[in-house]
């Protein structure tokens, strides 16, 4: 046996930059990446995207082409599962039997769908979409004639909403809540998109929920709160993920919603790091703990962790940053703003193009747009710089973003 | 190796310092690029996903895309951070009175 190296459990986006970070910063021991899906590294976003609307096949999707790992000399085991952490002895067990002993270690097990026991949760044509399979099996079932119910309007159950009008089916969105995607959007924003939708031809319906899914081997219908049972050929469960976080806590390291980790990836274990989906880390920046479930968290806090792995000492702290693409429209989000003191609106939203910046001591404090990418960048500095900006400004098109970020 | 054409392709006033245009060339999306009036083409097209840097935020020599913020050196069309790691073409720029021409293989 060759010396230990660095071992990665989770083949999945953080798994797959922490490990090629570990090669570029020049580290040259071994590395192992094991993943329990079939597939090398990739990136989940497109699934509910491009590749569920056939514009991409799912091999765009891989962060590098097959066989790039082997060339860095990077060994990566897929379709074998991490069953335990052996902390005392400093090995991973795996589900083919084996055994393989690591000098460090990382966590990047992500997240599994959140699953809704509702009767007929498992009749044929009902699906989840996390995975390469999922969002396959999906667009399976949107041929001629299909009528799709989705159950959460959150990002995914929208987006996966918006592909299938594109392509032709009748949709239907149930949402418990009152508005759309949750406390992600101020209420305002929400009603936009849920006029996008509506203006496309989704049936949304807020403050409704799904007593059952009908049907005798395959769905045929959804029993909503209301009584009335909606006809349905597939549906799609859309109400968000639990962290993996399983292996950490039988490994007795620190778990609360998420693997705990400090600024440098750290679980509790020295040895043991985590990255991604999984963690609940701190942020500098807001000052308080986050969990995120975001495609730029989980390259961004994999590659910190591999530079910490090596000894790096520069913290993770970003402004979280989120996107999602409807139909046509481009949503970006900055910050997690939290007690909005005051909201500037600039641009227009009749044109379908404008920024909300939410204010809070004088400072932008979080922002979002809809097909606006450019301002969300500005934002974004002006964030980081903690400019105090005149709202007046900010709001005026004349006023070109450039110059409140040099005033 | 075919030969570099040359096309005029924008006026050198469509652009101010630090923004960027595409322009179409046969079939190929161009980004051009204004910076301290030098003028600069590259592949429009991310390598990474679909989306036309021209629509990105220029930074000093960088071009950050708009869609998920990878950053691409303008003048050499290097791959600077993630998740871009495939380079972009650059193209040759002439500028003639008033037209900026590209030079794209014939
Ligand atoms: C359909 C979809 C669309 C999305 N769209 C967006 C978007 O538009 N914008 C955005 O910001 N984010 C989006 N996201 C979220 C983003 O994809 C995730 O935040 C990101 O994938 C998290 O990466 P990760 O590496 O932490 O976890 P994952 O990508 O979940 O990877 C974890 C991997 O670990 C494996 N694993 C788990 N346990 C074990 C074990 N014991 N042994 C071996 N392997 C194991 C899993 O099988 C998985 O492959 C989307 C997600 C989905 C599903
Ligand atoms: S498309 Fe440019 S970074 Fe993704």
């Amino acid at each position: 046996m060759s010396d230990p190296g660095i071992v990665v459990i989770g083949a999945g986006q953080a798994g797959g930059w922490a490990a090629r970070t570990l090669r570029d910063e020049g580290f040259e021991g071994g590395i192992v990446v094991i993943g329990e899906e079939p597939y090398p590294p990739y990136e989940r976003p497109p699934l509910s995207k491009e590749v569920l609307l056939g514009k991409e096949p799912a091999e765009s999707s891989y962060l590098w082409p097959e066989g790039s790992f082997g060339d860095l000399g990077i060994e990566l085991r897929t379709g074998v599962e991490a069953t335990s952490i052996e902390r005392a002895e400093k090995t991973v067990v795996l589900s083919d039997g084996g055994t393989i002993a690591y000098d460090k270690l990382l966590i990047a097990t992500g997240g599994r769908v959140r699953r809704l026991p509702i009767q007929g949760e498992t009749l044929e044509g009902v699906h989840y979409l996390r995975g390469i399979d999922d969002s396959a099996a999906i667009r399976a079932d949107l041929g001629e004639g299909a009528k799709l119910v989705v159950i959460g309007g959150g990002w995914i159950g929208l987006e996966v909403a918006a592909a299938a009008r594109m392509l032709g089916a009748d949709v239907v969105v149930v949402e418990a809540l009152e508005q759309l995607c949750g406390r992600a959007l101020t209420p305002d924003l929400a009603t936009y998109l849920l006029d996008v939708h509506r203006g496309r031809g989704v049936d949304v319906r807020l403050g409704t929920t799904v007593e059952a899914l009908t049907g005798e081997s395959r769905v045929s219908g959804a029993r909503l709160s209301g009584g009335e049972t909606v006809p349905a050929t597939a549906a799609v469960i859309g109400i968000g993920i639990v962290p993996n976080v399983e292996l950490a806590e039988a490994a007795g390291l620190e778990v609360q919603n998420g693997i705990v980790v400090d600024a440098l990836c750290r679980t509790s274990d020295p040895d043991i790091f985590a990255a991604g989906d999984v963690t609940n880390h701190p942020n500098g920046l807001l000052g308080r703990n986050i969990r995120l479930e975001s495609w730029e968290n989980a390259q961004n806090q994999g590659i910190a962790a591999a530079k910490a792995m090596l000894g790096g000492e520069t913290p993770y702290c970003e402004i979280p940053w989120f996107w999602s693409d409807q139909y046509d429209v481009n949503i970006q989000l900055v910050g997690l703003p939290a007690d909005i003191e005051e909201t500037v609106t600039r641009g227009n939203r009749a044109d379908g193009s404008f920024v909300e910046f939410y204010m809070k001591d004088g400072k932008i404090d979080g922002a979002a747009a809809i097909d606006n990418p450019r301002d969300i960048r500005f934002a974004k500095r002006l964030m980081q710089a903690e400019k105090t900006v005149d709202p007046a400004a900010l709001a005026d098109p004349s006023v070109k973003l450039q110059t409140l970020l040099r005033g | 190796m075919s030969d570099i054409e040359f096309h005029a392709v924008a006026k050198t006033a469509d652009l101010d310092d630090g923004e960027a245009i595409q322009v179409i060339v046969g079939k190929k999306e161009i980004a051009i690029y204004n910076l301290e009036g030098t003028y600069y083409a590259t592949d429009d097209i991310c390598t990474h996903a679909y989306a036309s840097l021209a629509d990105g935020y220029i930074e000093g020599d960088s071009i950050e895309c708009p869609l998920h913020g990878g950053c691409f050196d303008i003048k050499t069309g290097k791959a600077l951070t993630p998740p871009v790691t495939e380079d972009l073409k650059v193209y040759e720029i002439k500028i003639d009175g008033e037209d900026i021409l590209v030079g794209v293989p014939g």
